[in-house]
């Protein structure tokens, strides 16, 4: 398909397709080059502004998928004149420069394109859409609700018909506002998470088959997004795509103290790794002694090496990479675990940006709620400030729009 | 009858609020300046309510006080009742209001033009401006005198095409038996200024000695009362107590019944009035379950019976208005001197302006007051002042002054009326300034008054009252800071500390929310020798110093956008991204810098960032062709 955006698509599909068809109508037409030849049969599609996706007109045109049609057809096109190719990301940033996405539907659908698994899919479709816009939005009328009450209480308290606890329900508000922040911010682990990756981390002593099971993982039954060399000799990562969760399979060195200093090294940095993960499949081998981590309250006992003689201890996963014994369980089990932690659509923040925007606000209205000093123009500065924080997300904020809400709710005036 | 010159520096044409206030200001600046009325008797007169301030106009008043204006004395000279509103909540919402004394303040008014210098007051009425190649260079009076002048200042009010309702009765005029304006209207149609229409109302005036005082709550005034300027010691005139009543539900079930009759309602009234100040007749229709509606009975004068019903502005006939009284309790036998009414008028879109209050249209003028669709005889004068200085100074060749948000009510006024326009006359409120808790009624000499005397409109009188309070104010902060005790010394006083053993100073002590100054002063009683203003003034500083530093940075971003200038010149084809309805608004108002662009309604943030950069690039490139 080849889109073209702009104020000469009129222009440029009476020229290559004939008279303009109606919006949003698919329309068959035979597309021709400046001589009048043919070039393909295709089905146009005309989208007039601003109610398309870049604001601007846009035509569609689905021609046959063959390379020689779309390397003629562009050839076409960008030879009339106004006419060139799009940079990479253009439609977006017309789109989102025309108003028609906002910032974090703009980094939605970046994502959407950069998605590798299912979860990735649904939560980036999921902000395109608006999810966090949306709520946003919510958010900040229901802050603005408050100002006005506070607006209320401030400006127009000579007027005999302002009253009541104005000032009670304006704190009552920031606080809804404020728990509906707080249990986004818990989500933001999450989304990070489906963005980045799942860290699940292969932790045992030496030889207890960690390297052997990576392997065996990115062999069997997981799709191989791609293995990326650690930063270190000891240390390797695989993403893998288990049923639809990204996951960044991480092998490390052997724990174990070491004199060595460049062991040693990577032992400090498979600890912090450990200290960090999602999940740790801590290994011994099913012939050595019982193996479990400290501090890491998320970990899978895995006893390998299933073909040799030894006893499974209870909540250990037996495998053999040798025979594949176990292997298909484990995943099921590593599966089970990482869905424990949450579910693929329910991530509203996925970016840094996000997480430091609804910070801020947090701590505005954290200050509003837990004053003590009830003077309501400080009540409104931190309910302003929080607004501000969420602004940086979508839009901006007006006092027209507290004014308003204001004088639909009072009878104002002497 | 004195002669009058031929030129002037400065032509002011109207003198209600906004013309009183720009012909002061322009004379002040040294401009050679003319007030123009059809009635010079009416200078200083309060077409509506009988009161200066209140909140958010009480910021404008002391404003107009640091920068020299005359309307903080005037109102100091006829005020018979002061009130500090909001004076249990924080200093930042205070408001100072007075219920005025119409013939004294009028009176008043009239004697501080009269005392100043460079200004004379013509009789005639104003029909046309001179203009030349875009640059007005005068103006044409109805009976064909000819001033001219470098710049001029339009304070027209409600004259343009002024048309009052009484019910079915409509009559042309500015005020109540004064004639409406209908040439000037016709002359900025002609250079093309879009005009729009707005309606306002006011009450009827009652006879008081009609009024049933006996039954009703009465409200005094503020003992001792506190003066709006800081030029005057102490309030001279005896002090007055207003009514307070109620409109009943028999008072809703009449107004109910003859909503036909009421211009509002019937169509006949086309512009829009505030929201914030309704007549009765939309009170009852917008919040009809309630059982009433304060009413404030405030007399208009000492030696004046006439009383203001503050409450019940109305349009409704006049039969119908004389009901309406008999519903209400203490009115019941009352006598009406004079119908409420309503009245539409021209107004021109304020987004033809630019900050200066310049139009843009024709260089040299200026428009100040209602005629830019504000309401209010603060939001008059504020733009007054500014219009005044900024035509003087046109006409000097100097610069013109600006005044930001982050710095007065003055500058939130003009930033709002020229990036925003109106839908409904503008009224000032502390909640539209971003910036409230620095923008205080307490220091408002503090922000303008150095800025007044370096714009050169503040004498030398102020200048040494200002500079003898700022030094105490600092006296008084330094010792604050220097000062300082431990936690455990503070418990020996009563004062309850974080028992951290860390020293704090008696400024960080101050700014706790549940101690008083009087605590500190009673740990260290040097400090009783400051006075009541000064320690009020410290002590909010100290209140809000969590906040203010915290505004700071924000403070700081704005200061950022708006040093980066918007080429009047730029060209707006040229950004590519940036979408037609934008190009237009952007086109329509000409932001003068970043900041004022980034709050036109509908502006993006990339729509900003692409603005911000073509702006950087034009201004590199002019400056290294050797341009301004």
């Amino acid at each position: 398909m080849v889109r073209v955006s702009g104020p000469r698509v009129r222009f440029v599909l009476e020229t290559v397709a004939g008279p303009i068809p109606p919006p949003r109508v698919a329309t068959l037409r035979k597309l021709v080059d400046a001589e009048g030849a043919a070039i393909d049969r295709a089905l146009v599609l005309f989208f007039a502004a601003p109610a398309s996706f870049t604001g601007d007109d846009v035509v569609e045109f689905h021609v046959h998928g063959s390379r020689a049609i779309l390397a003629r057809l562009v050839a076409v096109l960008t030879a009339l004149p106004g006419v060139r190719l799009a940079e990479a990301g253009e439609f977006t940033r017309r789109a989102f420069e025309a108003g028609k996405l906002d910032l974090a539907a703009v980094e939605g659908l970046a994502d959407l394109i950069d998605s590798e698994t299912e979860w990735q899919r649904q939560q980036a479709l999921r902000q395109m859409d608006g999810a966090l816009g949306t709520l946003t939005l919510a958010w900040r009328t229901t802050l603005i609700d408050a100002m006005s009450l506070l607006a209320a209480e401030l400006d127009f308290s000579d007027e005999g018909d302002v009253s009541g606890p104005l000032q009670l329900q304006a704190v009552e508000l920031a606080s809804n506002v404020l728990m509906s922040l707080q249990s986004a911010l818990g989500s933001f682990a999450m989304g990070e998470r489906i963005r980045e990756g799942f860290v699940v981390v292969l932790a045992g002593p030496p030889n207890a088959g960690k390297s052997s099971l990576l392997n065996a993982l990115a062999r069997r039954d997981v799709a191989i997004v791609s293995p990326i060399a650690g930063t270190t000799r000891d240390i390797l990562e695989v993403r893998l795509d288990l049923a639809g969760i990204p996951v960044i399979l991480i092998d490390t060195a052997g724990l174990r103290d070491s004199d060595d200093p460049i062991e040693a090294e990577g032992v400090r940095r498979a600890r912090a790794l450990v200290e960090r993960a999602d999940l740790v499949l801590s290994l011994r081998a099913i012939d050595s002694a019982p193996y479990r981590i400290e501090n890491q309250a998320n970990q899978l006992a895995v006893a390998t090496k299933s073909d040799l003689p030894g006893d499974v201890l209870p909540g250990e996963q037996a495998i053999s990479v040798e025979t594949g014994d176990g292997l298909a369980e484990l995943l099921a089990c590593i599966v089970g675990r990482l869905q424990g932690l949450g579910s693929g659509g329910s991530a509203l923040l996925t970016r840094e940006r996000h997480r430091i925007a609804v910070a801020d606000a947090i701590a505005a209205l954290e200050r509003a709620v837990t004053a003590q000093h009830g003077q309501g123009e400080l009540l409104s500065e931190d309910i302003r400030l929080a607004v501000l924080a969420l602004e940086r997300l979508v839009g901006r904020i007006d006092v027209e729009d507290v004014l308003d809400r204001l004088f639909a709710g009072f009878c104002i005036g002497k | 009858m004195s002669t009058h010159r031929q030129h002037y520096d400065v032509i002011v044409v109207g003198g209600g609020h906004a013309g009183a206030e720009a012909a002061a200001s322009a004379a002040r600046y040294g401009a050679c300046t003319a007030l123009v009325t059809h009635k010079p008797e009416t200078i200083g007169v309060m077409s509506c309510n009988p009161a200066i301030g209140g909140l958010g106009k009480g910021h404008l008043v002391r404003e107009i006080d640091a920068l020299d204006g005359i309307m903080a004395r005037a109102a100091d000279l006829g005020g018979i009742q002061f009130r500090m509103l909001n004076r249990r909540k924080g200093p930042a919402v205070r408001g100072p209001r007075a219920q005025a004394d119409r013939k004294l303040y009028r009176q008043a008014v009239q004697n501080l033009l009269a005392a100043q210098s460079n200004l004379d007051i013509v009789t005639g009425e104003v029909f046309d401006l001179s203009v030349e190649a875009g640059r007005v260079t005068g103006v044409v009076l109805a009976d064909g005198r000819r001033f001219a002048a470098g710049t001029v200042v339009l304070t027209t009010g409600t004259f343009l095409r002024g048309l009052i309702h009484i019910g079915e009765k409509r009559i042309p005029a500015g005020r109540v038996d004064e004639a409406p304006s209908l040439g000037l209207s016709a002359t900025l149609e002609r250079h093309g200024f879009p005009l729009g229409r707005l309606k306002t109302g006011t009450p009827p005036r009652l006879d008081g000695r009609s009024i049933d005082w006996a039954g009703l709550e009465m409200q005094p005034g503020d003992e001792p009362p506190e003066p709006f300027s800081a030029l005057t010691p102490a309030i001279a005139n005896p002090q007055i107590s207003c009514g307070i009543t109620r409109t009943t539900l028999a008072s809703h079930d009449l107004i109910r019944a003859n909503l036909h009759r009421a211009p509002m309602f019937s169509g006949q009234i086309e512009g829009r009035g505030p929201r914030y100040c309704p007549s009765i007749e939309d009170k009852v229709g917008r919040f009809g379950d309630r059982d009433g509606h304060q009413v404030f009975l405030e007399p208009e004068g000492l030696d004046d019976d006439t009383v203001y019903p503050n409450g019940i502005s109305t349009s409704l006939p006049e039969d119908v208005q004389l009901g309406l009284l008999k519903t209400i309790p203490g009115l019941e036998r009352a006598a009406m001197l004079r119908p409420g009414y309503a009245i539409e008028y021209d107004f021109v879109d304020p987004r033809a302006l630019k900050n200066t209050l310049e139009t843009r249209a024709l260089a040299g003028l200026f428009l100040a007051g209602q005629i830019n669709g504000t309401t209010g005889y603060e939001e008059a004068s504020a733009q007054g002042l500014l219009a005044g200085l900024n035509a003087a100074r046109m006409a000097g060749g100097a610069n013109p002054a600006v005044f930001d948000r982050t710095q007065s009510y003055i500058g939130v006024l003009v930033d709002d009326l020229v990036t925003h326009g109106v839908t409904e006359p503008y009224r000032m409120f502390t909640s539209r300034a971003e910036f409230r808790l620095s923008l205080r009624v307490d220091n408002a000499d503090e922000r303008l008054t150095p800025l007044g005397l370096q714009l050169g409109i503040v004498s030398s009188t102020r200048r040494a009252a200002f500079e003898t309070r700022n030094r105490d104010i600092s006296s008084l902060r330094d010792k604050l800071r220097s000062l300082s005790l431990t936690p455990q010394q503070a418990q020996g006083f009563g004062l309850q500390l974080n028992r951290d053993g860390l020293r704090r100073s008696a400024y960080q002590i101050l700014s706790y929310p549940d101690v008083t100054f009087t605590q500190v002063a009673s740990v260290w009683p040097e400090l009783n020798a400051y006075a009541a203003p000064v320690v009020a003034r410290v002590t909010a500083d100290a209140v809000y110093s969590v906040y203010l530093d915290r505004q700071a940075a924000e403070i700081q971003a704005y200061r950022r956008d708006q040093s980066l200038k918007v080429p009047a010149d730029l060209d707006l084809d040229a950004i590519s991204g940036l979408s037609n309805e934008l190009k237009l608004k952007l086109a329509a108002q000409r932001p003068a810098d970043l900041a004022q662009a980034g709050r036109i309604e509908g502006m993006t943030p990339a729509a900003l960032t692409l603005l911000a950069a073509h702006a950087r690039k034009a201004r590199t490139a002019a400056l290294s062709t050797g341009s301004t």
